[in-house]
């Protein structure tokens, strides 16, 4: 059986996406580089605010707690729509020079909001993280004459980086699938071409199979790094009797 | 502010759209899910196998993706079905239908989990005990595993929910009028976007945190006769 007879048999124009496969690869770059940037941002930010909750600071701790729980509790697609849309309707923010390189650009106002968004996540995980530090390696390292900052960098953070894999893969997955918002703001991220594709081509499945293709296949490669990150990292919390704890697609989502 | 006021029953014809919508997609997550949580549970390879490639694709794929894809590619295969089969004529799907149907069966994938997990967590022995009584398997269900069950599957369902509600909000995006498309059409006659986009900010805020204290309340509730460390 040829490859065209193989192809006959799939309900979809194959030849279509393959001539756009180029624009969804680009697609595939600025769905990678956003959500990607957005957690490494996002991530750093959230160390010091996940340590400052942690360490209930009498000043930070509330506001940080107001910051995460007011950006966990709106979705994404709004605080994007508010940061985008939203900000032009102040002159003093169209005059300022924030406005032409940033503000006025879709992929940084989706850049920002997604860092916003992931580190009211991440900090929140990583507070759990760190409070559920097992008291006896707290004491032993002030036994051991630790200060507060070495105990929190050589002891503790460690143990609670660790401890959070599992939980920040959730994170990251819930990223990439948050990431789509950037379509909605004209970006050409995977959906962005997806849905371009069918509007050009007035199709109804193409595209947006296509896309979700892709984004399995990323999340599916996610899942992986992660399982191998957990082998290498989480070995001494693996039960000798059970193969290593494996994160699932997704187990649920923990926001 | 007076334009909130002058716009105020947009707004609130969105956001009681918005919370039909979460309403009536977490039905069908919840039938989904225990469908779910049932069939990985069963010792039927088969059902296992399913349930598997149903929460490992759901999970796998944003949900807008399958949102427009079930309402643009549903409208198109429904009408295909019905011109192929003489059938039925031209039908339109609602934009209310699709966006429920879908966001359910999206967090019946997550539901699944959470129900599946929450029945595991009920030591096996009270389930063997329920067995030497002579209880039938739809006692077993009734008097044991459902009572412990919910109670397990609080928190999980509390993350869920909250979660769900929020993605209700892509749902503008094929144009159902719900609290986002509202607050975008109303700030963009007016050309205050950020008021408007401020507002429906505040009002999912609002949603969230009612249904958290909502939650505390049942957690409170159904966890009585738990001691906890």
């Amino acid at each position: 059986m040829s490859v065209e007879q193989l192809l006959a048999y799939i309900p979809l124009d194959v030849a279509l996406i393959a001539a756009n496969f180029d624009r969804f690869l680009w697609g595939v770059w600025m769905t990678l580089n956003l959500t990607f940037l957005a957690l490494l941002i996002g991530g750093i930010i959230a160390i010091p605010m996940a340590i400052a909750r942690a360490s209930n600071h009498r000043l930070w701790n509330p506001v940080i707690w107001g910051y995460t729980y007011v950006f966990r509790g709106t979705p994404l697609l709004v605080q994007t729509y508010l940061i985008y849309y939203g900000l032009g309707q102040f002159t003093v923010v169209r005059d300022s020079w924030l406005w032409d390189p940033i503000l006025s650009s879709a992929w940084w106002c989706a850049l920002i909001a997604f860092t916003l968004n992931t580190a009211a996540y991440t900090t929140e995980l990583l507070r759990g993280a760190i409070i559920d530090t097992p008291k006896g390696e707290v004491e032993a390292a002030i036994a051991t004459g630790h200060s507060y900052r070495s105990r929190m960098r050589r002891i503790i953070l460690p143990s609670a980086f660790r401890r959070a894999i599992p939980a920040y893969s959730n994170e990251v997955i819930f990223m990439l699938h948050g990431s789509v918002v950037a379509s909605t703001i004209t970006l050409q991220d995977i959906l962005g071409v997806g849905r371009w594709l069918n509007g050009r081509y007035y199709l109804a499945y193409e595209g947006f199979i296509t896309a979700a293709l892709l984004y399995f296949i990323i999340v599916f490669a996610i899942t992986r790094v992660f399982r191998w990150i957990e082998r290498r990292y989480l070995r001494h919390l693996t039960r000798r009797s059970e193969p290593t704890p494996s994160v699932e697609l997704a187990p649920s989502p923990i926001r | 502010m007076d334009l909130l006021l002058e716009y105020h029953s947009q707004l609130l014809a969105g956001t009681w759209m918005t919370v039909k919508l979460a309403l009536v997609s977490l039905a069908i997550a919840l039938v989904f899910g225990l469908l779910g949580a049932w069939a990985k549970l069963s010792k039927n390879r088969l059902a296992q196998r399913l349930a598997g490639i149903y929460t490992t694709l759901v999970r796998g794929v944003p949900d807008l993706v399958l949102i427009l894809l079930v309402f643009f590619g549903g409208q198109v295969m429904i009408n295909e079905l019905g011109y192929a089969t003489g059938l039925w004529g031209y039908v339109d799907i609602s934009k209310f239908a699709a966006g429920a149907a879908t966001i359910g069966v999206i967090f019946g994938a997550y539901f699944t989990e959470t129900f599946r997990g929450a029945i595991m967590a009920i030591p096996p022995g009270q389930i063997e005990a329920g067995v030497s009584c002579g209880m039938r398997k739809s006692l077993i269900f009734r008097h044991i595993i459902w009572p412990q069950m919910v109670r397990y599957a609080l928190p999980g369902f509390t993350n869920n929910w909250l979660v769900q509600l929020k993605t209700t909000a892509l749902v503008s995006v094929i144009g159902l009028q719900d609290l986002v498309y509202n607050a975008f059409t109303a700030g963009r006659s007016t050309g205050q976007l950020f008021t408007f986009m401020a507002a429906a900010f505040v009002i999912y805020l609002m949603l969230t945190g009612l249904s958290d204290l909502a939650f505390r309340a049942l957690d409170r509730r159904y966890s009585r006769g738990v001691v906890r460390a």
